[in-house]
């Protein structure tokens, strides 16, 4: 994990990002509503005194449920499609994957 | 506001059919219940109202957790899918669930102004905006339906509840879809197999199925390193191995220079199929990212194609070549 510089504001906001996801942590914005701990669904976050922290970033499946609910934008996340059969599928038409016939969640 | 519909929690002998069925890929889009507010038991204005989606293995997990309460249901359209595949891809979403508390009319039909979600909903809901927009709170519950009496005594999930786990009963459950999903694959293939290569040629197929869609799920904890394509790998060597014993034991092959090339292409040929399937087996689990996924297709497709074609003019040569003297 390594903390990066972003300079889309006008002050240099702190960033939580690593290199095997594409989870990434505003720590400046949070206002510690907990929510992203609640939804998670792999503990990668965990309250930390006044802000959360990423405590495992290893466990991210980039589901998007923190981001989806955290209220002020302090997380981002590409999430979407991630079966391998529409990203194979993907990758050989060209186009966007989406879930097709051959999904197999039950 | 339409009417609210009666369910109990008990699971019928016809339930438990079409949970077979839909582990079987029967019909998959054909699991479903009406979406609609339900009542469950003898709700008062003040009960809880619980959320899930129309998918009927989805439905008869929760209602059969509410075993003795008395609670109303608020089902989403999610078009048959599960909620977890229903969030991801947004239709266990933000806007289904303002719409269908409107069409429902869950306002009057309730006078608390709380909804509980499962945990797993959490990705295609923005409850902070389903708040401003409905006036209802959204609360997460746990991730299993099962855990859903232990959540109403405090209303707080333990971190335990919140992990997604994916236990054996889990991954044994997904084992029927598979094999009926990939009968496209796997069927042409046995059959090619029995034509060409005859007994063994079936075993072969036979043995790359059983090692890429039953034991690959079963083993995928324990089996060594991370990603699932090279876990596929190793397990898919181990088959190849397996076929090649059982030729040395029972089909008369020898350990000369031949028998090396023929074996080493087996191995190269049944390997990447198995581990194409554990590729694939990505999507069914709770526990791969996107990126992570995708990283994998990029680095192990081109090399299965590559072990593939290897196998193949090793097999070629194995054939046409006149070998002598054993090694
Ligand atoms: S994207 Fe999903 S798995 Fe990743 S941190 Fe957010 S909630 Fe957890
Ligand atoms: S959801 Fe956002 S604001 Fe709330 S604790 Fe998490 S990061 Fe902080």
């Amino acid at each position: 994990m390594n903390l990066l510089q972003v300079t889309d504001e006008p002050v240099a906001l702190e960033v939580v990002a690593n290199e095997m996801n594409t989870l990434r942590y505003y720590p400046q914005r949070c206002i510690n509503c907990g929510m992203c701990t609640k939804v998670c669904p792999h503990g990668v976050f965990a309250p930390n005194g006044a802000k959360v922290k990423v405590a495992d970033h290893t466990g991210c499946i980039e589901c998007g449920a923190c981001r989806m609910n955290c209220p002020v934008a302090a997380i981002e996340v590409d999430s979407g499609v991630g079966c391998a059969a529409a990203m194979i599928r993907a990758a050989l038409t060209g186009k966007e994957p989406t879930c097709g016939p051959d999904c197999r969640g039950i | 506001m339409s009417e609210i519909m009666v369910t109990t929690s008990e699971i019928t002998a016809a339930n438990r059919r079409d949970h077979r069925l839909a582990r079987l890929a029967w019909d998959r889009m054909g699991h479903k219940v009406a979406p609609g507010l339900y009542r469950l038991g003898n709700p008062t204005p003040s009960s809880p109202v619980f959320v899930t989606g129309n998918y009927s293995l989805s439905f008869d997990a929760l209602r059969s957790a509410l075993t003795g309460m008395d609670t109303h249901i608020m089902v989403l359209d999610t078009k048959g899918i599960n909620v977890w595949c229903a969030a991801g891809k947004g239709t266990f979403g933000t806007e289904e669930v303002i719409e269908r508390i409107e069409e429902t009319g869950l306002k009057d039909a309730v006078q608390q102004r709380t909804i509980i979600l499962p945990q797993l909903g959490a990705s295609g809901v923005n409850a902070h905006e389903v708040r401003r927009r409905s006036g209802f709170k959204v609360e997460y519950g746990p991730v299993l339906a099962s855990d859903i009496g232990e959540y109403m005594k405090s209303h707080e999930a333990t971190p335990e509840m919140r992990r997604i786990r994916f236990p054996l009963k889990d991954r044994m459950a997904l084992v029927p879809v598979e094999i009926v999903n990939y009968l496209k694959f796997w069927l042409p293939a046995a059959l090619l197999a029995l034509l060409f290569g005859g007994l063994f040629g079936i075993l072969a197929v036979l043995i790359v199925v059983a090692f890429g869609l039953i034991l690959f799920p079963i083993l995928l904890p324990y089996l060594p390193t991370r990603q699932f394509s090279s876990k596929g790998l190793i397990l898919g060597a181990l088959g190849g191995m397996l076929f090649v014993l059982l030729q040395l034991q029972y089909g008369g092959m020898g350990l000369d220079l031949q028998g090396l090339i023929v074996a080493a292409a087996e191995v190269l040929l049944m390997a990447p199929p198995v581990a194409y399937f554990a590729l694939n087996f990505t999507g069914s689990s709770p526990i791969a990212s996107r990126t992570g996924v995708r990283r994998e297709i990029f680095r192990y497709i081109p090399m299965f194609v590559i072990m593939m074609a290897l196998g193949v003019v090793m097999a070629v040569i194995s054939a046409l070549v006149p070998f002598g003297g054993s090694l």
